[in-house]
């Protein structure tokens, strides 16, 4: 088997030389042999960097060979192709490492008493325990915001899309773009600035919500307004010309023909925002007891929680905050692949 | 049902930008009326102003009288929504609604008017895919989606969409543009049986069209590039076709245009 494969004994014009499988393979192996060597006779070492070095040789080696072989064209293609590939590789190689991390350090102390036991009477250092008080507590929390924010998101991005026209439309644009960068502390010292200074009102996971719901809000506008715009206008037309009323056009053809993306949109944001610890530490502050009540009195959080047992000097709190993050990954995960069933459900037949 | 329609002095706006000026023309009952002309004349404007579905465009308005037997549709304190129950429209590519099935379609009109009897939603469902011929097509798959036609089914849905709601007049917006000839010829023959009821108005690029279908045809053309779009002259379809008045339209149909 040649460098060049088959295809160059053939004289047509159209049929170019092309490097073989084979050979590409043996360009493969030849770049790790040659990163072997490297690292056995000079002081370089360790596995992610032997990783680095070889797909480097082999994407050096592979674009000569085909410049030579196959012409600038095809060297062109292979090396932009290898790192559209090797750039996609590493932007997975974080997520599957956190997620692997905290899969093998979550199930420590992961159980069935770890889910229904609270950390009433807990000293650090005692392995029992567990964050039954911080799951309700995010439940709530996160429930109140979504139940406030989506409603008033949507009729917002239904404002900006189905009736604006003028200058409001314009404002309400802008401040929802300024909106999105605005710091989740900033949001939380807002709520504590005047929820709990100004008004005089406990910290609770309501005031949680609150600010949740400041951060909730842009990202759910967003979301549908942008969902809302790619209904296209001859669905509105089409019914409009039945002699139907606008927002019965609204409610019934454009929203059900955007769902699955306004869906989509609400768990990214309800994702967001179930991560986020600074609004809730001057909000809703943290309890190692249950506290059922959102309305009254300082309620636990998962991300207060781990927050809090990972700053621990102990063994047995950092797994704990490691088991509380899983928890937290997996509650994410299950409201993810709830709305894509409900959306799925709701949406377009085709 | 079955009204007459008649345009009165009109001038249609986009904005600043005056696209048709001085329409008068009349449409009968009972009858198939085209509209011919090139493409940025107007004829879609027009046929818009009839049910005013013009104005849905930002920055649209409409100067003058247009008259649905008498009355004028465009006088303070009409409600659009009862204009366009009266005068439906079928658009030049069809457009069913993607998350309703073809019976939910055929019936929309209907049940988003609050109509919820359902022994009378079926019947007018069964009587409008009639209507359409589209019947004894669909009637095994009526719970499908209506995207899961193909495109000249999916426009026959949409005039039966249309129908169902017994409008008094039936605009059409080169309702066959988007068809190939078979779809197309269904579409022709259901004109032609619908003119029996309803008063037809089409806009057609396809003269031949205009000539098998209506029985009276208004030509439209733009005098030059920075003017607004005139209705150069309506008349009976054989005349126009044969012995036109004015030399503009036997230009446009002899395709000595330009």
């Amino acid at each position: 088997m040649t460098l060049a494969g088959e295809a160059s004994t053939v004289g047509s014009a159209l049929i170019r030389a092309r490097l073989s499988r084979w050979s590409i393979a043996a360009i493969a192996a030849g770049a790790i042999a040659v990163t072997g060597i490297l690292f056995a006779t000079t002081p370089m070492q360790g596995q992610v960097g032997f990783l680095l070095v070889a797909a480097a040789v082999f994407v050096v080696a592979q674009t000569t060979a085909s410049a030579v072989v196959e012409g600038r064209r095809r060297a062109k293609d292979r090396l932009v192709t290898s790192l559209v590939v090797a750039c996609s590789c590493a932007a997975v190689l974080p997520l599957v490492a956190v997620l692997g991390v905290t899969i093998i350090k979550g199930t420590v102390v992961l159980s069935g008493s770890f889910l229904t036991h609270t950390m009433r009477g807990v000293a650090e250092q005692d392995a029992n325990g567990g964050i039954y008080q911080a799951i309700i507590g995010t439940l709530e929390q996160v429930g109140l915001a979504a139940l406030m924010a989506v409603p008033f998101g949507l009729l917002v991005a239904i404002y900006l899309v189905e009736y604006s026209s003028g200058r409001l439309g314009r404002v309400v644009s802008f401040f929802v773009d300024v909106m999105t960068g605005l710091p989740s502390i900033v949001a939380g010292l807002f709520i504590f600035a005047l929820w709990i200074l100004a008004l005089g009102q406990s910290f609770s996971g309501f005031a949680g919500s609150m600010a949740l719901t400041i951060l909730m809000l842009p990202t759910v506008v967003r979301s549908a307004e942008e969902m809302l715009k790619i209904v296209p206008d001859s669905l509105r037309e089409g019914s409009y010309a039945l002699g139907i009323q606008k927002w019965v056009t609204v409610v019934r053809i454009v929203l059900p023909s955007a769902l699955a993306g306004i869906v989509t949109g609400v768990m990214l944001a309800i994702a967001r925002v179930t991560g986020e610890t600074a609004p809730l530490l001057v909000t809703v502050f943290g309890n190692p007891a249950l506290n059922f009540n959102p309305f009254s009195g300082a309620q636990a959080s998962l991300p207060l929680f781990v927050f809090g047992e990972a700053g621990l000097p102990n063994e047995t709190a950092i797994n704990r905050a490691w088991a509380a993050a899983l928890v937290l990954i997996l509650i994410v995960l299950f409201l993810n692949i709830f709305a894509r069933i409900l959306a799925r459900f709701a949406s377009v037949r085709s | 049902m079955a009204k007459n329609v008649q345009m009165k002095d009109v001038d249609l706006y986009y904005g600043k930008f005056h696209a048709v000026q001085n329409v008068n023309l009349s449409v009968p009952p009972r009858a198939v009326t085209a509209f011919i002309g090139p493409s940025g004349c107007g004829k879609s404007t027009v046929l818009r102003s009839i049910n005013r579905m013009h104005e849905v465009i930002p920055g649209a308005r409409v100067e003058g009288r247009v008259e649905l037997d008498g009355e004028d549709i465009y006088r303070p304190g009409v409600d659009p929504v009862e204009v366009r129950r009266a005068v439906g429209m079928v658009f030049q590519r069809p457009n069913p609604f993607p998350t309703m099935s073809i019976r939910d379609n055929v019936v929309a009109g209907l049940k988003l008017q609050r109509v919820n009897n359902k022994a009378r939603l079926n019947e007018v469902a069964e009587r409008s895919l009639r209507g359409a011929n589209l019947w004894n097509e669909v009637k095994d798959r009526l719970g499908k989606p209506g995207g899961s036609l193909s495109g000249g089914q999916q426009q026959r849905l949409c005039i039966a969409r249309a129908i169902a709601v017994q409008p008094d007049v039936l605009l059409m917006d080169e309702p066959c543009s988007a068809l190939d000839p078979i779809s197309t010829l269904a579409i022709e023959d259901l004109i032609g049986k619908l003119k029996q009821d309803y008063t037809i108005v089409i806009v057609t690029h396809n003269m031949q069209q205009a000539a098998r279908v209506s029985d009276q045809t208004g030509f439209f053309n733009l005098p030059a590039a920075d003017e607004p779009g005139r209705l150069v002259e309506l008349d009976d379809t054989e005349k126009i076709f044969s012995n036109p008045t004015e030399k503009a339209t036997e230009d446009y149909i002899s395709g000595r245009f330009g």
